[in-house]
Order: structure tokens, then C-alpha cells, then sequence
């Protein structure tokens, strides 16, 4: 283990009813003095991944180190490492002297030594001449940094942040944003921050963790989290984003958004990619002057520049400009190679691993994959296959042994379509991750099996909306696994 | 509806009718009885009597003793199973209140013969331990009274308060004695109010397990049965008088500690 990581954790796992999984092999260091951020939407894990490092939570499975000792099992009075909950969660019982001291007390300081690291501590957050003072006559602004004298006067090794800042109004937020990182100088503690405001996680953080779905998406500086996003969630995610489907059409060009650009990014002619570029990326010129055309639909002032959307043919483009274009303008729209980041297609959505039950004569070959079991054309898995009396042979003549076979089902996005009425489904499912692509949507659904089914659709639907999904029969294509029996 | 005869202010009538009949009353009789003697006239001979007379205060401080361990006896049992049905990650913890709440749904002497006959089978003769039977069965009696308050209190308790404390290295027996303890104080309080008070005065618990000793409200059943309303008034009002300070006190200590919480 290298020298400075304070904190390894390593192929965590959790869950809570033993079937699904909150948290998916989660592999993280931290090192000693950072400012580590766990960044991503409601239910993506991160606050869990927080009280697991507080005790809070047991991992199902997996290993906590802390300077290579491993506390994953250890209870949270015990472990060198303090919180600062969501809600504070001062004693309401207590006055502010009393709540700052109950640490230092329950170690049984000496009176003048609690006495002088409390007063430190006030001094820390500002707040020296409150120690008599009620918690219920605080502000939000005054309680919460109460909550963090509390915690740092015990000198932990880690400071862990638990959405702190959401509770406070966007002034006193942004304030205590600076206060928190000037004391993240000062202590020299490691902190560990949770929070679903990318801003305020790019504002903060030495390190982003990027999370969705139990599962790490990205971990970088804020700077290559912004730059250079690892997959099209976490370009979504963080900042504004336009994202759209493409192709490699050439040594470092790539089609996308119906016309033709250069870029920096090599990958094999033919590839599919997505194209992610930066409203602040898109420079607007006379039209015929860029690769793209188009007509500005809305430009709406935000304080230091305009957010302007121009329509180009089907898709449609963000751009933040400091000049005013009235809708209705036509403009050209330039993108230099080096603001275009390709991420390569993820082929592994919506392929799955299936199975042949049997075949029948009338109804053809009965087949499960995912969540769906159906009938299909024998020809579809078995092009050159006869059927004779109801058994398939091949072109000798021979039978196959069909049934136990396993394929590899898959279907491309824009196929498949959701519905509000389950019935209308193939299969149903909750939506747990969706993000815009030029044109449409791409909606990742989750079914009661854990099977993930991508859909591309133009209309909005929202992040735990129960949909059905229609998948239809002619859209799947088949493939026959190799054979290893 | 036409309300222009009934208005809204009307309402209150047959509930201020009811506190006039049944409330203010009574206590206007109790203190006239108290306050005078035999004939009508004001006196203060009955307190004298009262608090001069050996028997009279023996009954005061057994009624006193009584209700203070069953007081005792009903927190030490009530709190952990408050503590339990409303912390715990039973999924069926209302099923599990409803097993402690549901004897309040038999009548009151029925159950405490029920009791009494499963003592009996146990002691073989209930004259034996007059005392301590009086306090099974008075435990058994109250104990719904203390555990409601009590759980009510406790389910109120922010959770993360508790881990707030075990983060700041506490363990649990310190977590309990200086978070959970003192911020259920208000439960405490209530729960202590509902059991102490009756059972100074409950004498039919202690005439169905054959305890001879007289307490405060077995006192005030003899003089009234004799037809002396004046010594029964007095106690009457003496005990009025106990519970209003007990209250003011009760009152004052979940007051603080109800500011403190808000």
C-alpha cells in the first residue's frame, strides 16, 4: 500500500434485504489531507457509502482500511472519525458549550484541557461568546457550524460531510462553501464530503467521486471530471452538456448531429460514439460559416451571458454566448476539434446472455433472456436449419440439440418504447438514470430482476417513474454462443 | 346547514354545562365539606384531625410508599419495552403495542381477578403477602399508562441524535444515560402523572387482594360511608392539594425540558 492513502475501501458490497445490491464492488483510496467529494443523484449510494465509513452501515461484503487496519466492522464510538449529519443533529438538551464538549467528555478529558479545545474549536467557526446559548435559538447558518465544531474538536482523522450545506439558503451556502475549504487548510483533516450540487462539488473537492446507481462512474480532479467525462452520465451530470449519438467516420472525424467534424480523439473508423460538447464550447458564426446550420429558437439572459438554443434540422444545441441572437436568426455554429470529447459507445447495453427452452413445430424455438420468454422463428438463431417432423437438423442432416443452448439477445435503443401502462410493456420497470442526447432522451430501466434495458424515447419521463417497456420481437437479434459442451 | 340560530360559539355549551355539573361543582361541595364542621360552620377542626391523628397520617405515608414503588416498578418495566417497540426494527411494532395496550380493554376488575387467581395458585393463599400482591397487582393495572407516554416520547427521538452521540464516542450505556434518558424526560414525566396519582388513591386493588390497610382512598370510603362528609371532604381536598403541587412540579421539569427540545 502506498504511503500516504489513509483510507482503502475495497470491493465493497451492500445490500439491505439480501437481494438487491445499494452498493456494487466499490473500490476507493483516499489519501491523508484530501478533500474528497461523493458526488451523485438522490439514491446513487453515496450518503451509504458515508455511514459505512462512519459504522454506522456494515458492509455486506468488502474490507474498510484505515491506515491498513481494517474497521469495517468496527463500531462508530471507536473509530478516529467524526460526522457532520445532514441535520445537524445538535442535543437539543444540551447548550452550545455542552453540545461541543460531549466528545472530549465521553473521553474524560481533563475539565481545563475540554474547556481550552472548545474554546479553539468556537474559534474555528466563529462563534466564540455562544457557549451558554440554546441550540433552538441558533440560525440554520449558526447551528451548522456548530455541528462542525463539534466534530473537528476531537481532532478525527477524516471529517465526514453529509450533505451539510443542503438545509442553508444559496448566500450563507456559497459562504460556507469557502469556510469549509479554508478549515480543510487549516485542520489538515481529510475530508469527506457527500453531496448531489455539482457545483458545489467542483468548487470544493481536491477529488470527485462521480457515483450512479451503487457504482463509481468517475473519479478524477474537478477539472477532468469537467473535461474529460468517462461516459455520458457523468458528462450529463456534471455542468451542461451536448451530447449525441454518432460514428467515427475517419482518422480522428466523427459524424454526429448530421454533419461531419474533426476532433482529438482517435478511435477505428466506424465506431460508435457519443459527442459531448460544452454549451460554452460552441461559437456562434454567420451561417454557412461552421459545420452546422441553424435557427435560434430561445435566448434567455442569465446574468453573465445567454443561454441560446438553436435548432440544427432535428437536433438541437445549448449554447452560452455573450451576445443576444433573436430567435428566429439564422446562424452557423463552429465547434474547434480539441471542445469535442468522444466517449465510445457502450455496447454492453441492452445485451443479454439467454437460454433455448425447447422447440415446437407450430410455435417455433421457445427462448428466455432477460426478463422476456417468447417464441421465435427457429431461422432467426439456426439460419441454415431444416425442420423435419419437428425436429431441426442442419444441413446434413443431422438433429440439433437445441434445447440448453445459450445465445447473446441484444436490441438497439430506438427500438424499444415505453409506456405508461404497464400492460402495453414487454417487460416493466422503474427508470433509474436518464440524460438528454440532442434529439431524444435515453432512459436506462431497471426491472424486478435487476436487468437494465436501455430506451431511447423524445418524451420526458422522470428518475423512478414505473414504465412498461415494449421491446418489439423483430427489433432483438441473435447469437448463437459458442459451444462448450 | 343553517347555523344562524347555532353558531359556532354555541358549541361549547353542553361541554361548559358538563364542567359546571360534573367538575366545578363536586369541588365547591368538597371544599365547603372541608371547611366546615358538622353544623355548618367554618372550621378548620377537620385538618387539625387529619394531620394530628397517628392512623390518618399512617394512611397518608402507606398511600405515599404504595404508589411510589408501583410508580418505580411500573418505569422500570415500562421504559425498556417503550425503548424496544419504538427503536426496535420489529415490522410489526404496532401489533406488539397493541399486546400492552390491550388489557385496558378488559374491565379493570375482572382482570385484576384474573390475576389474583393465577397468584393464588402460585402463593397458595393470598393473605400471605397482602403487600406485594397489592403491587402486582397495581404494576399490572398501570403499566399501559406508563409504557404509552413513555413510547410516545421515544418514537419522537431523532435517530440520529443517537448516532451523533455513538460518532462522538459514546457507547451505548452513555448514549442512553446522557442523550436518550434526558430528552424523554417529558415521557417520563407524563407516564410517572397517569401511574402516580391513581394509584394513591385505587383502594379496590387493595379490598380484592385482601390487604387490610387502609390508603387515602379507602380512608375517604369509610368516613363517606359512615355519612361524616366532613373528614371525608377533607382528605378529599388534601389529596387535591397533593396532586396540585405534584403536577405544578411535573409540569415546571417537562416545561424546561420542552423549551429546550423546540
Amino acid at each position: 500500500m502506498e504511503q500516504d492513502v489513509l483510507i482503502e475501501l475495497s470491493g465493497i458490497r451492500k445490500s439491505y434485504d439480501g437481494k438487491t445490491d445499494v452498493i456494487e464492488s466499490f473500490d476507493l483510496q483516499i489519501r491523508e489531507g484530501e478533500f474528497v467529494t461523493f458526488l451523485g443523484p438522490s439514491g446513487c449510494g453515496k450518503t451509504t457509502i458515508l455511514r459505512m465509513l462512519g459504522g454506522f452501515e456494515k458492509p455486506t461484503s468488502g474490507n474498510i482500511y484505515l491506515e491498513g487496519r481494517d474497521i469495517s466492522q468496527l463500531p462508530p464510538h471507536i473509530r478516529p472519525i467524526n460526522t457532520v449529519f445532514q441535520k445537524y443533529a445538535l442535543f437539543p438538551h444540551l447548550n452550545v458549550y455542552e453540545n461541543v464538549a460531549f466528545g472530549l467528555k465521553m473521553k474524560k478529558l481533563p475539565k481545563e484541557e475540554i474547556e481550552k479545545k472548545v474554546q479553539h474549536a468556537l474559534e474555528i467557526v466563529d462563534l466564540v461568546g455562544f457557549e451558554k446559548r440554546s441550540i433552538s435559538t441558533l440560525s440554520g447558518g449558526q447551528q451548522q457550524r456548530i455541528a462542525i465544531a463539534r466534530a473537528v474538536v476531537n481532532e478525527p482523522k477524516v471529517l465526514l460531510l453529509d450533505e451539510p450545506l443542503s438545509a442553508l439558503d444559496y448566500k450563507m451556502r456559497k459562504e460556507m462553501q469557502l469556510e469549509l475549504k479554508n478549515m480543510h487548510k487549516k485542520l489538515g483533516i481529510t475530508f469527506v464530503f457527500v453531496t448531489h450540487d455539482q457545483e458545489e462539488a467542483l468548487t470544493m473537492s481536491d477529488k470527485i467521486v462521480v457515483m450512479a446507481d451503487g457504482e463509481i462512474q468517475q473519479v478524477g480532479t474537478p477539472e477532468e471530471i469537467y473535461n474529460e467525462p468517462a461516459n455520458v452520465f457523468v458528462a450529463d451530470f456534471i455542468g451542461e452538456s451536448n451530447i449525441f449519438n454518432g460514428t467515427m467516420t475517419g482518422d480522428r472525424r466523427a459524424a454526429f448531429a448530421g454533419a461531419e467534424f474533426a476532433c482529438v480523439d482517435d478511435f477505428e473508423i466506424g465506431k460508435k460514439i457519443d459527442a459531448v460538447i460544452r454549451p460554452e464550447d460552441v461559437k456562434i458564426v454567420e451561417k454557412g460559416a461552421g459545420q452546422l446550420d441553424g435557427v435560434v429558437t430561445s435566448a434567455d439572459f442569465k446574468g453573465t451571458f445567454y443561454i441560446t438554443f438553436v435548432q440544427c434540422g432535428q437536433y438541437e444545441m445549448e449554447i452560452h454566448c455573450l451576445k443576444e441572437y433573436p430567435t428566429g436568426t439564422e446562424v452557423g455554429l463552429f465547434v474547434a476539434p480539441d471542445m469535442i470529447h468522444i466517449i465510445p459507445y457502450d455496447t454492453t447495453k441492452n445485451t443479454f446472455e439467454g437460454e433455448i427452452l425447447h422447440y415446437d413445430k407450430d410455435t417455433g424455438l421457445r427462448v428466455s433472456f432477460g426478463d422476456i420468454t417468447w417464441d421465435i422463428d427457429y431461422r432467426k438463431l439456426y439460419p441454415d436449419a431444416v425442420d423435419q417432423n419437428g425436429v431441426l437438423k442442419d444441413g446434413n442432416g443431422t438433429a440439433i440439440a437445441v434445447e440448453g443452448r445459450k445465445f447473446i439477445a441484444s436490441f438497439a435503443p430506438y427500438e424499444a418504447r415505453l409506456h405508461d401502462e404497464e400492460s402495453k410493456g414487454t417487460i416493466t420497470g422503474t427508470i433509474v438514470l436518464f440524460y438528454y442526447i440532442g434529439d431524444h432522451y435515453s432512459y436506462t430501466v431497471r426491472s424486478k430482476t435487476e436487468e437494465d434495458y436501455v430506451v431511447d424515447d423524445e418524451y420526458l419521463w422522470n428518475q423512478g417513474d414505473f414504465v412498461g417497456v415494449e421491446i418489439p420481437q423483430d427489433a432483438v437479434n441473435y447469437r448463437l454462443m459458442e459451444d462448450d459442451s | 346547514m343553517k347555523l344562524t340560530f347555532l353558531e359556532k360559539k354555541h358549541l361549547v355549551i353542553p361541554y361548559a354545562v358538563f364542567l359546571l355539573l360534573f367538575v366545578i361543582l363536586p369541588l365547591v361541595v368538597v371544599l365547603y365539606y372541608g371547611f366546615t364542621d358538622g353544623n355548618g360552620n367554618l372550621s378548620f377542626e377537620n385538618f387539625i384531625v387529619f394531620f394530628s391523628g397517628t392512623k390518618t397520617m399512617g394512611t397518608l405515608v402507606y398511600s405515599l410508599v404504595i404508589a411510589v414503588i408501583t410508580t418505580v416498578v411500573c418505569l422500570l418495566i415500562a421504559y425498556p419495552v417503550a425503548y424496544i417497540l419504538a427503536k426496535g426494527a420489529y415490522c410489526r411494532k404496532h401489533s406488539f403495542l397493541m399486546i400492552f395496550v390491550l388489557p385496558m380493554w378488559i374491565n379493570f376488575t375482572l382482570r385484576i381477578t384474573a390475576l389474583k387467581e393465577i397468584l393464588s395458585v402460585l402463593e397458595g393463599n393470598l393473605a400471605y403477602y397482602p403487600f406485594v400482591n397489592t403491587i402486582i397487582c397495581m404494576v399490572y393495572d398501570f403499566l399501559p399508562f406508563m409504557i404509552m407516554p413513555l413510547y410516545n416520547s421515544l418514537s419522537k427521538l431523532d435517530s440520529s441524535l443517537l448516532e451523533a452521540s455513538a460518532d462522538l464516542g459514546a457507547t451505548s450505556a452513555k448514549t442512553l444515560w446522557h442523550v436518550i434518558l434526558p430528552l424523554s424526560v417529558p415521557g417520563i414525566v407524563s407516564g410517572v402523572t397517569m401511574v402516580f396519582l391513581p394509584a394513591m388513591t385505587n383502594y379496590v386493588v387493595l379490598d380484592m387482594v385482601y390487604n387490610s390497610t387502609y390508603i387515602m382512598g379507602s380512608l375517604i370510603g369509610s368516613y363517606f360511608s359512615a355519612y361524616d362528609w366532613n373528614n371525608g371532604s377533607v382528605i378529599s381536598a388534601i389529596l387535591l392539594m397533593l396532586i396540585g403541587f405534584f403536577t405544578m412540579f411535573t409540569g415546571r421539569v417537562a416545561g424546561e425540558k420542552e423549551v429546550a427540545r423546540s
